[in-house]
């Protein structure tokens, strides 16, 4: 409260009045839910992270290896040539570090985000990603990093079959 | 201010489901078709403004704009969503022509429906929250209670509502693009299951999934790329009230001054004799005799007898949805009023094969935008340039 406004009119109302009822309101939760068709791109993406593999599309037009796949090259519109596999390896292109979840809460082991250019994909091209195994001030920007994917029994054609980049030197790779 | 046409149109479904496909699959498909029948244009040049018509709880996403750009040609480009039915975004691409400062615009409108796995949830999620969602029920009973109410003011029967249905299902059995033709009895209708009384389960439109694509054409460009140019001579929107206590439940009022609108653009004075057919929404049997009416293309409660005399049937006076209208194309959320308007495309370039309604020269859309809204929006469109 600014210092020079003693006080302000009307009642103070605290969290506890609305859950002991002393405050009328309405409350209502919505029940959507979709199953969203992935269709011929990302249904074949999704499959093959399955397998611990990337797979990209690519434009005979422009010559761009697109990652994540679509069916068209949007720059060109018109429908992409083929598949192809590319790395999981890559360079981080840029990165945040969220000390803040969902819910606004402060959390303990800070979640850093990055995203992606992935190795065999166009330049800028790539995936966005949680980066793993790093002290949040050692992250760079043109960190190599490699995917950690989760054991084959535990994958199920999600983006989370790939657990988190982590780095690695140069040259392992 | 230059005329406005529409110069090409790509449609892919309509099914009532199409899991082969994503959202950006379909898009791709339906642009790629126009974009083709448009004398062969190049988005990522020649388009200066794509409309798009897309509300965010059909499609599960938050600010679904964003997600439209890519499958469309339209990337780093112009474009901008409506969150409404397709006819309310070809009002504004008409209006962007009619500036003078964009040539072609393009407008597209889709349904994913079938990824809906909450439908009539997310349709209570749009009732008022203080007043009617505590009471709980399926909201489609809107529909009952002013098919009631209309049954109630105008004499129309209900065996003219269900004749409805078994009209707009044998017409779609002539239409590639539609879902659910079929050759039904009227007693089929009259014993389908009743849902909300007074209205039955065949009288509801099933859902569908499917995508429409239309290129829109200044005059002088219009004549480049196409023979046939469709010409734009009228649109009109309007909105009632949301307040389901105080809305008018036999009229549809908000037809009534979408058409106004319409007609007073396109300078229409006696709509029965001046529009050869029309595409209406039959979301509910009811509201094709009721749309009918609001249109002005027949005095109030005379619809039902219109049917019986066979004035609207395809081979009469004044044919009525000969796609098959919602009932037979599915109901396609925001796609809806682009069926129509597909249809009405069609027929003027007398391209609508073995449905053809021979010589026809004006023809009307016209759209609603379902449960629980009292919005509508009308097209007229002709082939004939005065
Ligand atoms: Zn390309």
């Amino acid at each position: 409260m600014s210092e020079k406004i003693k006080s302000y009119p009307g009642f103070r109302i605290r969290t506890a009045d609305f859950r002991e009822g002393k405050v009328p309101y309405v409350a209502y939760r919505p029940k959507v839910r979709y199953a969203w068709s992935a269709g011929i791109a990302m249904s074949r993406f999704l499959e093959e992270l399955k397998n611990g593999r990337i797979i990209a599309t690519y434009c005979n037009s422009c010559g761009r290896i697109m990652v994540p796949p679509r069916v068209f090259c949007e720059e060109c519109f018109k429908p992409a040539d083929g598949w192809k596999h590319v790395k999981d390896t890559g360079t981080i292109n840029t990165y945040s570090v969220s000390f803040i979840a969902g819910d606004a809460s402060r959390i303990k082991e800070p979640i850093i985000v990055a995203v992606i250019d992935i190795d065999g994909a166009s330049p800028g091209m790539g995936i966005l990603h949680k980066i793993g195994e790093i002290d949040w001030k050692e992250v760079k920007f043109g960190m190599k990093v490699k995917a950690v994917w989760k054991p084959p029994e535990e994958r199920v054609g999600s983006i989370t079959d790939i657990k988190y980049f982590k780095p690695v030197k140069e040259e392992t790779l | 201010m230059s005329e406005v046409a529409i110069v090409g149109v790509g449609c892919v479904g309509f099914k009532s489901i199409m899991p082969e496909l994503s959202y950006k699959e379909l898009m791709f498909e339906a642009a790629v078709k126009a974009y083709e029948d448009a004398g062969g244009i190049n988005p990522r040049k020649d388009v200066d403004a794509f409309v798009t018509c897309a509300e965010d709880y059909w499609e599960g996403f938050s600010i679904f704009d964003e997600f439209v750009p890519d499958q469309l040609g339209a990337v780093l480009r112009h474009l901008f969503t409506v969150s409404g039915d397709g006819l309310l975004g070809l009002a504004n691409a008409y209006m962007l022509i009619k500036t003078g400062h964009f040539d072609i615009v393009v407008l597209e409108a889709h349904s994913k429906a079938s990824d809906i796995l909450t439908f009539y949830d997310i349709v209570a999620f749009a009732m008022d929250p203080v007043m009617v969602r505590p009471l709980g029920g399926n909201p489609y009973y809107i529909a009952g209670m002013e098919m009631n109410r209309y049954l109630c003011e105008t004499g129309t029967t209900i065996e003219q509502c269900a004749q409805v249905v078994v009209k707009n299902k044998r017409n779609a059995l002539a239409n590639p693009y539609a879902a659910y033709g079929a050759n039904i009895t009227l007693d089929q209708v009259l014993w389908s299951e009743p849902c909300f009384y007074p209205l039955k389960k065949l009288e509801i439109s099933p859902l569908s999934d499917g995508c429409v694509v239309m290129v829109l054409a200044s005059e002088k460009v219009a004549k480049k790329l196409t023979d046939t140019p469709i010409w734009v001579e009228g649109v009109g929107w309007a909105t009632e009230t949301p307040n389901l206590e105080t809305r008018d439940w036999g009229r549809a009022v908000y037809t009534e001054l979408a058409a106004e609108m319409a007609y007073k653009t396109a300078g229409i004075t006696c709509p029965s004799r001046e529009i050869d057919f029309v595409e209406l929404s039959d979301l509910f049997a009811y509201k094709e005799l009721q749309h009918l009416e609001a249109l002005k293309l027949c005095k109030y409660g005379e619809a039902g007898m219109l049917l019986e005399d066979g004035i609207i049937t395809k081979d009469g006076d004044l044919p009525v949805n000969v796609s098959g209208g919602c009932l037979g194309m599915g109901y396609a959320l925001e796609a809806s009023g682009m069926q129509r308007l597909l249809e009405v495309v069609l027929q003027l370039r007398g391209k609508a094969e073995g449905r053809q309604i021979p010589d026809a020269e004006v023809g009307l859309a016209h759209t609603w935008r379902g449960i629980p809204t009292a919005t509508g929006a009308v097209a007229i469109l002709s082939n004939i340039k005065e």
